[in-house]
């Protein structure tokens, strides 16, 4: 009996787990991956110029998605640095945590990897009062698709014959539609070991969002944070598939582009309708959000992604987490440090800051619209 | 022999719970504090259960899929659809792997510390052993997916090859072996310190008079351990494997760590696949929402009745052979 109480311990404590390591994400670029964002120390005083700390004071609490965990550090160690007095406490959880912890009430924004559902928005009423919850987009990052096939160094997918991969349909390397998209690339037989996130998470849901939208005969699953086609491996956590994907001979996975960084894994270039396969960068993921319409109404800034976009160079995997936060109806002790932190991290140096650490920043349309929101909350 | 040892541990608390013998303030005060520790265990229980079937209820109530013959878990979905049978099955059967590899290693290992193995040796291979037990579950998951997994490719080629015949053994899908039988594999050796330890401290218990009356009849030292040692030691063996299969049954993080799940019940036990509670609570909790997360407490309630169970019945099992008990009279 008591060893019952002590699982649910550990259950936690797994979560803890996870969510440590997913603290790694897209952060970081080629260096360490360890997670702490502390390379760009010595930095925040160039940021600091762009920091306005109006009224912004006492405690700010913030909770979400781990896959912009790494961004969030970098903008806080900068903010904090700059406006005295204010404490930044970004709660790595998870999306889903987040939301329902800005739906209680006890964080003042969230962060999370896929826009509010409508009932998340409904019951959002209730802690914002004469508003409700909005989506800001922030942080965009690729996610890669990772390959391990000795001789094998450049590799040319499209949609269809990822979701094929992925859905068990194409199991050997050698398959026609591989070879097809390869002309002059000896491809060995081996047979395909393809591995995803074990764990619900929202990488899982957007490369899932993706393949739906680019490739629907292929795919015909529903996007969902549970991995939902038949077969493959699992493995827990970005850091777990991609150490399975270094690991075995034949291995395809997808995770956040840092990951394949960090571990030297060979990621697909996308072979997208467009003049050359693009290549899984920061860049390449900017030029894809780029491609995106807002589908938000009013202060609301949902994004939806083009993922069909065929632009030269936009590489259209990307994952773009949203900081969810009231219209109307903000807590005023902590709305002049929310309009202040949001303000930073939607700004030029903020943006800019993403850059520098793997990350994708949102296109400069996009981010125009979100700074006049941060400037209009109340 | 046993009523002898017995005695002197059972006799003093009824003197010092009646409390009117000395009349003194520490008795009183001890006893109160006795009896507080064990009602505020009852209290705790109660609460644990009380919680688990208040949630489990709610997530119960609206399932639209079969709780017990459902194979997915959708529970954060709309509408929810979970089922734990492919739960039940994983837990139990990787647990069973487990108990049947550590059990004959782990009461091996103990004779040979008791028995066998020379004073110079027997406490530091005790103490090794117990050291086993300080490894963070964590540890054996990450040691078992990057070490373990890779190394099991080959025994899983063999037991394929020579032994897929069985039906079990037949490795039906390619892949590494992330799989029900490398997780038993890896459970037995987390419970292996326990087990052995506790037997250990067993078999150390056997009077020496029935070992010496033993000898003394010519037994030989195998006859004297399944004369004397084995039948004094069962019922603690069992009590120890119990414990075993408790943390075998609640193992949340090294399973999560190396399993590759899906929602398939396969008896072909070299695929990757299957699931266990708390490995799928691990998995969903994080990003479920509320009610996902009532539908993973409602698992957590089966596991919580399938652990009392299997205690249960190991106490059953000890009470018929209470002439024999050692440890845990």
């Amino acid at each position: 009996m008591k060893l019952q109480r002590k699982n649910m311990l550990r259950a936690s404590a797994l979560g803890a787990l996870v969510v440590s390591g997913a603290l790694v994400l897209t952060a970081c670029g080629s260096d360490d991956n360890t997670g702490t964002g502390g390379n760009a120390s010595g930095k925040p005083s160039a940021a600091a110029g762009d920091i306005k700390c109006d009224g912004a004071k006492g405690k700010l609490l913030a909770s979400g998605s781990s896959a912009q965990k790494n961004a969030v550090d970098l903008w806080v160690k900068n903010y904090m640095a700059a406006c005295s007095g204010v404490e930044v406490n970004y709660k790595s959880s998870s999306s889903g945590e987040g939301i329902v912890a800005f739906n209680q009430g006890s964080v003042a924004f969230a962060g999370s990897d896929s826009a509010l559902k409508p009932e998340q928005v409904e019951e959002s009423k209730k802690t914002c009062t004469g508003g409700q919850a909005i989506n800001l987009p922030m942080v965009g990052g690729p996610i890669a698709i990772g390959y391990n096939l000795s001789g094998v160094d450049k590799l040319n997918l499209d949609a269809a014959t990822i979701a094929n991969i992925f859905n068990d349909k194409i199991k050997k390397w050698d398959d026609e539609a591989i070879k097809k998209l390869n002309p002059g690339v000896a491809l060995p037989s081996t047979a395909i070991q393809h591995f995803h996130r074990s764990e619900d998470s929202g990488t899982t849901e957007n490369l899932g969002k993706y393949l739906k939208a680019a490739a629907p005969d292929a795919w015909p699953h529903e996007a969902a944070k549970k991995w939902p086609a038949p077969g493959g491996l699992g493995a827990s956590g970005s850091s777990g598939v991609a150490t399975q994907v270094k690991q075995v001979d034949g291995a395809i996975g997808y995770f956040e582009l840092s990951y394949a960084t960090a571990q030297n894994i060979k990621t697909v270039d996308l072979n997208t309708g467009a003049p050359a396969p693009v290549k899984a960068s920061a860049d390449s993921a900017s030029k894809a959000i780029a491609a995106a319409k807002i589908t938000g109404t009013g202060s609301d800034l949902a994004l939806k992604l083009d993922y069909t976009t065929k632009a030269e160079g936009a590489y259209p995997i990307v994952l773009v987490t949203y900081e969810v936060v009231c219209d109307k109806g903000n807590k005023a002790e902590t709305l002049p440090t929310v309009k202040s932190f949001l303000g930073y991290t939607a700004s030029d140096a903020g943006q800019k800051l993403l850059s520098e650490h793997g990350y994708a920043p949102i296109p400069a349309e996009i981010n125009g619209k979100v700074r006049e929101v941060v400037n209009s909350l109340s | 022999m046993a009523t002898t040892t017995r005695t002197p541990t059972d006799m003093p608390p009824p003197v010092s719970a009646s409390g009117k013998t000395a009349g003194r303030a520490g008795d009183a005060v001890f006893s109160g504090l006795s009896k507080g520790s064990g009602i505020l265990l009852l209290v705790i229980m109660a609460s644990i259960a009380v919680f688990l079937t208040y949630r489990a209820a709610i997530a119960l109530s609206q399932n639209e899929g079969n709780f017990l013959t459902t194979f997915d878990w959708n529970a954060s979905a709309n509408p929810p659809v979970f089922g734990i049978a492919v739960l039940l099955f994983g837990t139990v059967v990787s647990s069973v792997i487990a108990m049947a590899i550590a059990v004959p290693i782990a009461v091996g290992i103990a004779l040979f510390i008791s028995h066998y193995a020379p004073r110079k040796l027997a406490a530091p291979l005790g103490y090794v052993v117990d050291l086993l037990a300080a490894v963070p579950s964590i540890i054996y998951g990450i040691w078992g997916a990057l070490f373990l997994v890779p190394q099991l490719a080959g025994l899983n080629l063999w037991l394929d090859e020579y032994l897929g015949w069985t039906y079990v053994f037949d490795k039906s899908q390619p892949g590494v072996a992330r799989s029900l039988f490398t997780v038993g594999i890896l459970l037995a050796i987390m419970i292996l310190p326990i087990v052995t330890s506790v037997s250990r401290e067993v078999f150390l218990q056997v009077p020496r008079m029935n070992e010496e009356a033993a000898l003394a009849l010519g037994a030989t030292r195998w006859e004297v351990i399944r004369m004397a040692v084995l039948p004094f030691g069962r019922s603690g063996v069992i009590s120890a494997s119990m414990l075993g299969l408790g943390r075998a049954l609640g193992e949340t993080m090294a399973v999560a760590t190396v399993l590759s799940p899906s929602f398939l019940i396969s008896g072909h036990l070299l695929d990757p696949g299957g699931g266990t509670f708390a490995q799928n609570i691990a998995a969903k909790f994080d990003e479920a929402n509320e009610f996902g997360r009532d539908a993973l407490i409602a698992s957590g309630l089966v596991l919580f009745l399938l652990t009392l169970l299997v205690n249960g019945a190991a106490r059953m099992i000890i009470a018929r052979r209470k002439e024999y008990s050692g440890a845990n009279a």
